[in-house]
């Protein structure tokens, strides 16, 4: 049995929206690392809606499919839908990740958020911080 | 495909199975039998107790056949430790880059009260024997001390070690999981008291191993039951198994030199060419170390995307990062030579077999180069060590 689905492989192989976002007006990085991931989402955002997506990411094969599948999922999305994205909707659209991987599609789904709050506060955007998760810093690597 | 994984497991060798076949074709009998046909059995387990032995320098006796390395680590730790605590010895030395089949099992026996040293590996992989004379106490049960590590092949002085553990009369055992079939070894010249071994390391077949033990120790059962292996070890002999192993064995010490001078240019080849990889670093000493063993870390990247990527063009490998590890952490051997976790998540072991040419080596220096340069080129990492916002760990 192969450690991924397809969808996975796939994502990983060919991954979506892979880049830099020069003139990004939302930047979400999560993750750091001493933990062996970090996600880094750039959104150009026009009229409310995601006009274009991408993202970079270090390291493992669930994180940079994860990535681009959150990015597929919310490119040219509305706000508001792209804010509803939640971790298990990108592990069901990768056709699931193994246990230990889930925590891949929370990184996506942060790092999503993230760049979102971050174009609110650039925009000068009112917003409540409890529609947002916390991003702390991973705490299982010690340091 | 290539495969680069040999410290992983290897190929049977042809001599190995056909070694085996008879055993399970023919004389399928159990050696405890008292026929004639079970007699068979019990002599071909005797004549390779007898094989295994002149490989090692040993006596037929102090050979003991178990399930494999890790079975023999833990017999090997938990009779000197249980032989040491009737004695008031509760003391015991090993080094912080043990295979898990011996750190865990001290961490066992540390919940029953005994004190384990686990000593600092040098950044270039090696203990030394005078960092195992200053360990040693009064109540020192037992020094355990891998041959090879696993991980970044260095090969330990284990002579020196010896000479230091007889001299102050300390049991010393050693896991040569790695080392036998690869590099010589004499336990009476090196003066080792105990040592474990594992078939499926050098072209033998798997869930099959030995536990050497000298003359005089007395071995405590793991398993409970019959009394085979002078019931030292319970179980139905696997006698195929055994058969495959006592010939793996010989023949790959027969090969020892021939091995070494055909893998250690391929290796050497190896390590300069992923050397040429910017802010790359070798792991473990360059010249002290397996001759099939080559483990680099490369920055901004991550190991299990690295290995997955390396599959797609072929290639077989293992990784010490946490993904591929299983666990949060990378691999503890990385660490123990103090590299920064970021840096030891980005690992790459590379170990070679002898069937390798040196196109297999210019194929996988060409793979590995690409894939670092393509993950590199998508890793945010990667992007704030190029613009300075993180600072780099190697040099260029
Ligand atoms: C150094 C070392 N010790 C012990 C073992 C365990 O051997 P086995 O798989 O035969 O139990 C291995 C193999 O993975 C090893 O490399």
């Amino acid at each position: 049995m192969a450690l991924y689905s397809d969808k996975v492989m796939d994502h990983f192989r060919n991954p979506r929206n892979v880049g830099v976002i020069e003139d990004a007006n939302g930047v979400g990085e999560v993750g750091n690392p001493k933990c062996g991931d970090i996600m880094k989402i750039y959104l150009k955002i026009q009229d409310d809606t995601i006009a274009d997506v991408k993202f970079e990411t270090f390291g493992c094969g669930s994180a940079i499919a994860s990535s681009s599948m959150a990015t597929e999922l919310i490119k040219g999305q509305p706000l508001s839908e792209a804010l509803k994205l939640t971790n298990q909707a990108v592990t069901e659209a990768l056709d699931g990740l193994p246990a230990h991987k889930i925590h891949c599609s929370v990184l996506a789904e942060e790092a999503i958020k993230k760049a979102v709050k971050d174009y609110y506060d650039r925009s000068g955007i009112a917003y409540d911080p409890a529609d947002f998760p916390v991003f702390e810093d991973c705490d299982h690597c010690g340091e | 495909m290539i495969y680069a994984d040999n410290a992983a497991t290897t190929k049977m060798s042809k001599t190995a199975i056909e070694a085996m076949l008879p055993y399970m074709e023919e004389f399928y009998g159990n050696p405890s039998s008292l026929y004639e046909f079970g007699q068979k059995a019990k002599e071909a387990l005797e004549s390779a107790r007898a094989r295994v032995a002149a490989c090692l320098g040993a006596e037929p006796r102090e050979i003991t056949f178990t399930s494999g390395g890790s079975e023999a680590d833990n017999q090997a730790i938990i009779t000197m430790a249980h032989a040491g605590a009737k004695k008031g010895k509760k003391h015991i030395i090993s080094t912080a880059f043990e295979h898990h089949a011996v750190l865990h099992t001290l961490e066992k026996l540390k919940k029953e009260g005994f004190e384990v040293t686990l000593l600092d590996v040098h950044s270039n992989g090696l203990i030394t024997a005078q960092q195992v004379a200053d360990a040693i106490r009064e109540d020192t049960a037992l020094v355990t001390i891998m041959f090879a590590n696993n991980e970044i092949g260095t090969i330990q002085p284990i002579a020196e070690i010896g000479a230091v553990c007889r001299e102050k009369k300390v049991p010393f055992h050693t896991d040569a999981v790695q080392a036998a079939g690869h590099l010589h070894i004499d336990v009476k010249a090196m003066n080792i008291d105990m040592l474990s071994l594992s078939a499926h390391k050098f072209h033998g077949p798997k869930g099959v191993g030995v536990l050497y033990a000298k003359k005089g120790i007395l071995l405590e059962s793991l398993i409970n039951g019959g009394g085979q292996e002078r019931g030292k070890r319970a179980g139905t002999e696997n006698i195929p198994g055994i058969m495959g192993l006592a010939a793996a064995l010989e023949e790959a010490c027969g090969n020892i030199d021939h091995h070494a001078e055909t893998l250690t240019p391929l290796r050497d080849k190896l390590i300069a060419g992923l050397k040429k990889i910017p802010y790359s670093e070798l792991n473990g000493d360059a010249s002290q170390r397996l001759p099939s063993n080559v483990n680099f870390c490369f920055e901004g990247i991550e190991g299990e995307s690295l290995l997955l990527l390396l599959d797609d063009k072929g290639i077989c490998a293992s990784s010490g990062s946490a993904c591929t590890s299983g666990s949060l952490d990378p691999s503890h051997v990385l660490l123990s030579i103090g590299r920064p976790h970021e840096v030891a998540h980005g690992s790459l072991r590379l170990s070679l077999g002898d069937d390798m040419t040196e196109e297999t080596i210019d194929e996988i220096i060409a793979a590995v180069t690409d894939v670092v340069t393509y993950l590199r080129g998508i890793s945010p990492f990667w992007r704030d060590l190029v613009t300075g916002k993180r600072q780099h760990v190697f040099a260029e």
